[in-house]
């Protein structure tokens, strides 16, 4: 290490300065730009006096919560009016610090105006797309928690998709055999707990290329998990392998009942609870303990935390094997929480995005579940798009979070932090 | 009493090398024991040793006198010995108190951290010692000379008596320095002991109550500060007669040779390095470019030497533009070029002596015909060089990263000087050098000078740039804040400088 990197240059403040300023007028243009769309494109193509209905409970659902109904065309006009004084405001003096979060609310209120127009002279389930982008949001945000626990400790995880397909094909099979579904996810557990603890041998013993190790266990679980779903699983001769069953939805009682939220939040089945537990928890473990103190020095400077003696390694197999875990949990969600059998690659890449998430979350489990949530709204949108009287393929709609991925990690919306130490393997002197 | 800390006959070998051989040492309490040494000299073997890091073949130590049995640094720092690293060991995003408690953090409910209670702890270490630390400020906002303090406090909090400090100057300005050596006293007022290495001799002579001088992993004397002069000091280090002073012959100034107009350059990271800024040099003149570490001296000379393509301005050399030319155009067109990293940016450590010797020239005759190299001449130049260079060698066809410190910048001082040139740019060329091989790049640099060359020569090193410029500019956050005569500016002046503080007296447009 040469001290250039640890003495942080003096002489980069005005450099700052002047791309801090860049900065808040690209995000005042994007904010402004929102707001000519709205009124350009959205208001100009509407009937005058068309009404816009959201139905507020989802298909099936018990709650009763009558229609949202309201003129589209007052409604859009106000939202780009707001959008367009935000980015008057932003140009001119600018948000600072909370940019962040207003460019959110300028994200929130601009995909709303989208819906208001799509449904302009139509109707559309609210609170079903809303509830469909909680359960989309549970493998992505699941992910995204094991690639934080392995990359703050400084370990490179994108093998959290063969992860989590290796523990939805043994919670299958050991679901099916046990016919005990709690069983199976522990099975799953353990099977990505392995496939972990293989990781960290690779990428912290033997100092692999941790991209590589993590390309190894996908390629690796992808391979025996179609062979032997192929040979087995799909065959009639032993579907008794392949009824694991499912976990059912659990309302929880009072919060349930709650108009409009209740339907949305709290009539799932269980993993979307362990989803917001587990999301809060590690945020407290991380930020607030010793051990997660340990962790993150662990992953930013392994040299400071050994000379103070934290056991460097030791701290990095046990995040890994703790990713591995949660990404296996994830994996059982495939099976056990969603499709109630396995199917080859049924994952889908979503380890990938759950990747994605975490760094538009910023290696942060509330801003990873944010993300999480965001590309799950997309992906339920995308569901529904044949459905909205748009002129656009629903292949495009899906797009639009992974082309916000690409944004932020090309530092429009400002750089986030990875761990120092991100991907270095650590050599003792 | 017993001394509070003693090294009895402490050996260590390393293949083919006897680093510590036999070493004594004794550190009574409330003293800033200085060790003095070159590089290579065995003391940073000695402090790892002392430390934990490496374990002594022979020898014992001895803390108030109990032998203690030192196997890593957390048994030093129970021991009562810690170091503070020449390379901060802080994580720039965690806070004072985080940093200072990780591995020793103050818990409640069995795991959450108590925040509050540390930084109280913090706050009082800080407000005992005077170090002007707050507890909840994050590293990477802090300027280097607070950040020392911290890795000072992470001691203190520890409860550490004994405090190895590993040339702690080194990323300093004077100022800084000065209220280090403030703060060093204080710590000792207190009771507490230090070991303060370095090879600076002014600083030794400033601060320590006793001098121990290593040479050759051995002890070759003890001395006291008030007794000793610099040059008794030097030539204990060295082993022989040294001259300190740079003998420098009166001046011939030519024509113009390198100019520099309202340069901008940016950093890796996209921030402003170099800002707008001017100056020239001449033939038969030296210009110093002082700074503390990290004000855009990297950038400087990557942008004059064609490794960094500048946002604005124009550099001329001779006449000729030469802003956007690539390296090897500038190097024809007569620069000489020694880097700051010689094993990173001088040299291809893997490659024999004799292919590094000719690394800007392979391409030219007599050592290339068509496409293939003439290795005969290139293995006859290298020869030559290294004995009219005295470059200490088995052989041409030894690898470069075989060779010290010394004689690898000897190799590129041989490349650069064997051509003619008429500017050269010097980073940093002592750099972790021995005073030996100091004073001989020091002759090379003003033979050049002498014969009209142009001299630009960054250095951090304040008393390099002092002896050896004709004009001396001062670079401070990406901007030349000052050019001063290099025969009347003082040393307290520069430091002022190099800090950022300009007052209309210093100010002076050469």
């Amino acid at each position: 290490m040469t001290t250039t990197t640890t003495t942080p240059s003096i002489a980069t403040s005005k450099g700052m300065r002047s791309r801090e300023r860049r900065r808040r007028l690209i995000m005042g243009g994007i904010f402004l730009a929102a707001a000519l769309f709205i009124w350009f494109v959205f208001v100009a193509n509407i009937t005058p006096g068309a009404q816009t209905t959201f139905l507020m409970a989802p298909g099936g659902s018990s709650n009763e919560t009558a229609d949202w109904v309201f003129s589209t065309g007052i409604t859009l006009n106000v939202i780009a009016g707001i959008l367009a004084l935000l980015g008057v405001f932003q140009v001119v003096r600018g948000f600072g610090k909370i940019t962040n979060s207003i460019l959110a609310v300028v994200a929130i209120l601009f995909i709303f105006g989208f819906l208001t127009w799509a449904t302009s002279g139509g109707q559309t389930n609210l609170a079903g797309l809303l509830r469909v982008m909680v359960v989309r949001a549970v493998p992505l945000t699941l992910g995204a928690l094991s690639g934080i626990l392995c990359e703050r400790s400084g370990v490179v995880n994108i093998g959290i998709e063969g992860m989590m397909l290796t523990a939805a094909f043994v919670s299958t099979v050991f679901a099916s055999l046990s016919h005990n579904l709690w069983i199976g996810m522990l099975s799953g557990i353990l099977a990505g707990g392995l496939m972990g603890l293989i990781h960290a041998v690779l990428s912290i013993k033997y100092k692999i290329n941790q991209i590589i190790s993590g390309t190894v266990i996908n390629i690796f679980a992808t391979g025996i998990t179609s062979y032997l779903s192929s040979k087995f699983l799909q065959k009639t001769s032993y579907q008794f392998l392949n009824e694991p069953g499912m976990f059912p939805q659990v309302e929880i009682p009072l919060l349930s009942k709650i108009p409009f939220i209740g339907p949305i939040l709290f009539h799932h089945n269980i993993y979307v609870y362990a989803m917001i537990i587990l999301v809060l928890f590690l945020s407290f473990m991380l930020f607030k303990t010793r051990w997660g103190l340990r962790v993150r020095a662990v992953g930013e400077h392994p040299k400071a935390a050994d000379t103070l003696g934290i056991n460097v390694f030791k701290t990095r197999y046990m995040a890994v094997i703790l990713g591995g875990m949660m990404a296996g949990f994830a994996g059982t969600y495939f099976t056990l929480g969603s499709s109630g059998r396995f199917d080859e690659v049924l994952t889908a890449g979503r380890g990938f995005i759950g990747l994605a998430a975490m760094i538009f979350g910023n290696y942060n489990p509330i801003g990873s579940m944010g993300a999480g949530l965001l590309f799950g709204f997309f992906d339920s949108l995308s569901v529904k798009a044949s459905l909205l009287q748009v002129p656009l393929p629903s292949e495009f709609l899906g797009m639009v979070p992974y082309l916000a991925t690409i944004i932020v990690l090309a530092g429009v919306v400002g750089k986030g932090h990875i761990p120092a130490a991100d991907g270095e393997p650590y050599e003792k002197e | 009493m017993a001394p509070v800390l003693e090294l009895r006959g402490i050996t260590k070998r390393f293949p083919g090398v006897l680093a510590n051989d036999h070493i004594d040492l004794t550190v009574e309490k409330g003293e800033i024991h200085a060790l003095l040494g070159e590089n290579g000299a065995g003391k940073t073997t000695l402090m790892n040793i002392l430390y934990g890091l490496y374990h002594p073949d022979e020898g014992d130590i001895l803390v108030n006198g109990i032998k203690a049995n030192i196997k890593s640094p957390i048994d030093a720092i129970k021991a009562g010995v810690g170091m503070v690293h020449q390379h901060f060991m802080l994580v720039p995003v965690f806070t004072v108190t985080e940093n200072v408690m990780l591995g020793e953090e103050f818990t409640k409910y069995g795991g959450v951290l108590d925040r509050s209670l540390a930084a109280k702890k913090v706050q009082e270490i800080s407000d005992k010692y005077n170090l002007n630390i707050d507890p909840n400020a994050y590293i990477k906002d802090m300027p280097v000379g607070l950040q020392q303090r911290v890795e000072i406090i992470k001691l203190l909090f520890r409860e550490a008596n004994i405090l190895i400090m590993d040339e702690p100057t080194a990323v300093l300005t004077p100022q800084e320095v000065t209220e280090l050596f403030k703060i060093m006293q204080t710590l000792i007022d207190q009771g507490k002991s230090i070991i303060f290495i370095t090879h600076k001799l002014g600083e030794v002579l400033e601060c320590a109550n006793k001098i121990t001088v290593i040479r050759g992993g051995k002890v070759v004397g003890s001395t006291d500060p008030k007794t000793a002069s610099m040059n008794d000091l030097a030539n204990m280090m060295v082993g022989r007669e040294v001259k300190l002073e740079v003998d420098k012959a009166p001046q011939k100034i030519g024509d113009t040779v390198l100019e520099v107009q309202d340069l901008k350059v940016l950093d890796p990271r996209g921030g402003i390095a170099i800002d707008s800024i001017n100056f020239e040099v001449k033939a038969g003149e030296v210009l110093g470019i002082a700074g503390v570490q990290g004000n855009g001296q990297t950038e400087l000379v990557r942008s004059l030497t064609g490794l960094l393509t500048p946002i604005d301005g124009t550099v001329t050399l001779n006449g000729q533009d030469i802003t956007h030319s690539n390296p090897r155009q500038i190097t024809e067109l007569g620069t000489a070029h020694i880097p700051e990293d010689r094993q990173k940016d001088g040299l291809v450590l893997s490659l024999p002596i004799s292919d590094n010797l000719v690394l800007n020239t392979y391409y030219l005759k007599p050592y290339s015909k068509g496409i293939w190299l003439d290795q005969k001449v290139i293995i006859e130049t290298g020869e030559n060089l290294v004995k009219s260079f005295d470059i200490r060698t088995p052989s041409v066809f030894t690898t470069a990263s075989s060779l010290s410190g010394g004689n690898q910048q000897k190799i590129i001082v041989a490349r650069e000087f064997s051509r003619p040139i008429k500017l050269l740019i010097a980073s940093q060329p002592t750099r972790g050098l021995d005073v030996g091989s100091i004073e001989y790049i020091h002759k090379r640099l003003l033979e050049k000078r002498d014969e009209g060359c142009a001299v630009l020569l960054v250095s951090t090193e304040l008393d390099e740039v002092m002896q050896l410029s004709d004009r001396i500019a001062v670079l401070y956050r990406g901007k030349i804040i000052a050019i001063v005569d290099g025969k009347t500016a003082t040393k307290e002046q520069l430091g002022l400088l190099m800090a950022g503080i300009t007052g209309e007296t210093e100010k002076m447009s050469l």
